[in-house]
């Protein structure tokens, strides 16, 4: 299949890139690895007319440590090369997920920044960063903005992400206390993508009494969108029932129905996730 | 406009002007003429495109030209050293890792990156490595016997002696 035709211009720098993009017009896309990009433009579902080649900047590529022992992961880095990274399998979920993705060659070029700014209702990686409290660090030729991943997807293929914007970077912060972590997912078989995805992590500061009282539960496949499920959250935090939290899991959420799985089934099964999902965070530490 | 790109292609230089919407697939087998390289499902599903780019496995059909450009490419045809089948290949005709043989190359080349990276890998490490190379035929049973196969014989420079399969 072949796209239909685009001017390509490769960015040498990120000062290049944000050059270009300060020119874009709404039918310029950003090109990174390319896995999500490249097979909606081959089946004409995106028709971008210019494409800013990203792939080359090696300054995006990477993950460092903060000063307050939080992570900084640019933007470039691929999901192989964060599966090689103890400083990211280090948490729980991101050991579950990573290796979920897509496949060898698909995590070889797929990107962070890519699945972040791409805002697929059914990727696995976002509902991961929610409950992570990543933020998105973005720069344009005007600046530069720290945005909370929580308030970064607006639906389905849509962000606040402006046309001038690059996502150069997510910032993790660092996980303190008794910290647990799991993500659990029902796959479409033969894409891979969650038909339900959860992801969960929960927490107990020193001196709590036994209690979780930090919990964070990111849901995926199931909305428009990946999102907190606030109203879990606050059951767990109050009961510590995992299968009482999940049923909350869709609270508020107009819940997406399609041929692999209708309302009534994915409600079922994003709940079961969830339940599972935390069982296994409180079995393990990290 | 056409863009210019050099290509390291199985140890030999090459350079091609370009759309910049062809893939990389479409740029070895109809400029290159390296047809070993195979597409079926054109929607990075199958992994019968499946090359290594500089070093790693990647779907060429999800790769524009331009991508690669600078980049060193190794197919299927870049395997056989000297008219000798590699191991890998060697192995898949030993094990019978094949039928129609439609996916082999893709299959193959992931085999190849799998184990530069794991020499000896289990049975899941090598279901795991191939998970993104679709076989119609086999069942892949076979499949795991060859690049298991091949892995002691990359080991040891001879192949098992058990002729059992599987």
């Amino acid at each position: 299949m072949t796209s239909l035709a685009f001017d390509y211009r490769r960015a040498d720098s990120v000062d290049q890139a944000l050059a270009l993009l300060a020119e874009a017009d709404p039918g310029t896309k950003v090109l990174a690895g390319g896995h999500s990009l490249l097979p909606i433009m081959k089946t004409r579902l995106a028709r971008p007319d210019r494409l800013i080649d990203i792939g080359r900047l090696n300054e995006l590529r990477g993950v460092n440590r903060l000063g307050d022992g939080g992570l900084s992961i640019g933007a470039l880095t691929t999901y192989s090369e964060l599966l090689a990274n103890p400083a990211i399998t280090v948490y729980g979920l991101l050991a579950d997920v990573l290796p979920t993705i897509g496949d060898v060659q698909v995590r070889n070029r797929g990107t962070i920044g890519g699945a972040v700014a791409h805002v697929d209702p059914a990727a696995d990686l976002p509902a991961c960063l929610l409950v992570l409290d990543a933020e998105v660090v973005v720069r344009s030729a005007r600046g530069g903005r720290t945005i909370a991943l929580t308030s970064f997807f607006e639906g389905a293929f849509n962000s606040v992400l402006l046309p001038d914007e690059l996502i150069t970077e997510i910032r993790l912060p660092a996980a303190s206390g008794d910290y647990r972590s799991a993500y659990r997912a029902q796959e479409q078989p033969a894409s891979g993508y969650a038909l339900a995805g959860a992801a969960v992590v929960i927490g107990r500061s020193t001196g709590g009494g036994g209690r979780f009282d930090r919990a964070a539960i990111g849901i995926t496949g199931v909305g428009e969108c990946p999102y907190r499920a606030s109203a879990a959250e606050q059951e767990f935090l109050s009961s510590g029932d995992p299968a009482a939290a999940a049923a909350h899991a869709t609270d508020g959420v107009l819940v997406a129905s399609d041929i692999h799985a209708d309302r009534e089934y994915r409600t079922a099964l994003i709940r079961v996730q969830v339940r599972r999902a935390l069982e296994a965070a409180i079995e393990r530490v990290g | 406009m056409a863009e210019h790109v050099t290509l390291v292609v199985n140890g030999q230089r090459r350079e091609v002007d370009v759309e910049p919407r062809r893939l990389l697939v479409e740029v070895l087998r109809e400029d290159f003429g390296l047809t070993g390289t195979h597409v079926a499902c054109d929607t990075s599903q199958c992994g019968a495109c499946t090359v290594h780019m500089d070093g790693q496995s990647v779907k060429s059909c999800t790769v524009l030209a331009v991508q690669a450009d600078g980049a060193t490419v190794t197919t299927i045809e870049g395997l056989a050293a000297g008219g000798e089948l590699h191991p890998i290949q060697a192995a898949f005709w030993e094990k019978h890792g094949l039928q129609c043989g439609f996916c082999t190359p893709g299959m193959i080349m992931s085999a190849a990156d799998l184990l530069a990276r794991v020499p000896d890998p289990s049975d899941q490490q090598i279901r795991h490595a191939i998970h993104g190379n679709l076989c119609r035929c086999t069942g892949y049973h076979n499949i795991v016997a060859a690049i298991r196969e091949a892995a002691v014989t990359m080991h040891t420079g001879s192949a098992s002696d058990s002729g059992i399969v599987g």
